[in-house]
């Protein structure tokens, strides 16, 4: 049985991890190539590596960045942060990246779904939403939420899939760092109205809160960033404990 | 031991040496026919659109090439769909290896279907010291059915072929390269071959 996959989130600056890594046992905390192989050994199913650099030398980083952990790691990555280009999707994935995820970028041009999909195909294509509920309608967000759009989140995902998206991330802002739970009203909407497969992100906080994504929500996937990084839960304990809620896992 | 990765430009093949590298192989990147040829072991990749990767098998000859080869063969996602007889994805004819029309999951199931699910039915020295229902990382959107070749199946909506073999070919859906360490042993056993 196809299992649910737990999805660790490193954010990535300068080719270094940041925002809230506390990793002891690891010899320097914020070596990215450190913390995904720490992750690959200890039971995540796949990494995101979000790359928030804002400098000239970002691409070159990031690609280097990328070679280092194909070369240490043994379960798939993804890669996202600023891609907006054929050309800077054909470098990650050469680099040994196995999907790459964009999201303002396809948002101010849609088309960068068709031509990335036709190219590479759709399996490693995921696209990002981020989406804030703004009286009772969920309103796609752009520049990290920063950005308001006039997109609708659902009318939008449609449209991803229908352009070729192999997969959503869907991260609800008013969710996000509150440790209050996915957004599992929205995210059952966009499991059940599409058939590709739903990334849950922002606000986990409890083990509850993965079985409630995955029960109630009807998520694919979980990503979390924080209290994986905080140790706040293990992948491991995480997992056997949605193995007895009969959630198929893979252990 | 010598291990080539065939070469045509189809996806992703930087993981599959880097695999290799850690099992302590230095795998060698060729479109190069004697070369390939003369492989102990002969890696066949692919990531990507199967009417597009055999435009490119057959623009370089090697769709003549990979057919005769007498080493032992391992097709590995869209390598081992190409080994089949035709894929429905671009009504594409394959190199007819294994006897068994690619098809597309229906929609019953989401497409692609991404992540790590189980093999079952074991029944090859390429799954020596790998238990039943093994999970193994899988992406894609069409599958090869059920056939004389199989020997390794997986579920997704329906029974189908995670792996297949004749002769000194195999074929592998899933990916052994991100498989974790049971992909990795998957991987040994093929060199050990």
């Amino acid at each position: 049985m196809l299992s649910k996959r737990i999805i660790p989130c490193l954010d990535i600056k300068n080719g270094r991890t940041v925002k809230g890594i506390n990793f002891l046992d690891l010899r320097d905390a914020g070596d990215p190539v450190e913390l995904a192989k720490f992750y690959s050994e200890n039971g995540a199913d796949e990494l995101v590596f979000l790359d928030i650099s804002a400098t000239a030398e970002r691409r070159k980083t990031l690609a280097a960045l990328v070679l280092k952990v194909a070369e240490t790691i043994n379960i798939p990555f993804t890669v996202g942060g600023g891609i907006s280009s054929v050309v800077d999707v054909e470098i990650l994935l050469n680099n040994g990246a196995d999907k790459v995820s964009i999201n303002s970028a396809a948002v101010k041009n849609p088309q960068l779904i068709n031509e990335l999909a036709s190219k590479f195909g759709s399996q490693c294509i995921v696209v990002a939403i981020d989406a804030k509920l703004i009286k009772g309608k969920w309103i796609v967000h752009l520049v990290g939420g920063k950005v308001p759009t006039d997109l609708d989140l659902f009318d939008w995902a449609k449209e991803v899939e229908q352009r070729g998206a192999g997969e959503i991330l869907f991260t609800s802002m008013d969710h996000d760092g509150t440790k209050n739970g996915f957004a599992n009203e929205a995210l059952a909407k966009l499991s059940t109205g599409l058939n590709i497969p739903i990334i849950a992100s922002g606000g986990a906080g409890t083990i509850q809160h993965f079985t409630d994504t995955f029960k109630v929500g009807k998520a694919d996937a979980a990503l979390a960033a924080s209290v994986f990084h905080f140790k706040e839960i293990t992948i491991s304990e995480l997992k056997n404990e949605l193995q007895t809620q009969g959630i198929p896992v893979r252990i | 031991m010598k291990v080539v990765i065939i070469n045509y430009g189809a996806g992703n093949i930087q993981s599959i040496k880097f695999a290799l590298k850690r099992l302590g192989v230095e795998a060698i990147l060729s479109d190069d026919e004697t070369e390939i040829m003369n492989a102990d072991k002969v890696i066949f990749p692919g990531v990507g659109e199967a009417s597009s990767a055999m435009q490119k098998l057959k623009g370089s000859g090697l769709d003549k090439v990979i057919p005769t080869l007498k080493q032992p063969v391992l097709g590995i996602c869209l390598g081992m769909q190409l080994l089949c007889n035709s894929s429905e994805e671009g009504k594409t004819e394959g190199l007819g290896i294994f006897d068994v029309d690619v098809l597309k999951f229906s929609t019953s199931v989401k497409v692609p279907q991404i992540g790590w699910n189980q093999i079952q039915n074991l029944k090859s020295e390429l799954f020596k010291d790998i238990s039943e229902n093994e999970f193994m990382y899988l992406v894609h959107s069409f599958y090869a059915p059920l056939c004389e070749e199989t020997i390794g199946t997986t579920e997704y909506g329906i029974q189908y072929s995670s792996a297949l073999q004749k002769d000194n070919f195999y074929g592998v859906q899933f990916h052994p390269e991100k498989s974790s360490k049971a992909g990795e042993q998957v991987l040994q056993n093929f060199l050990n071959l």
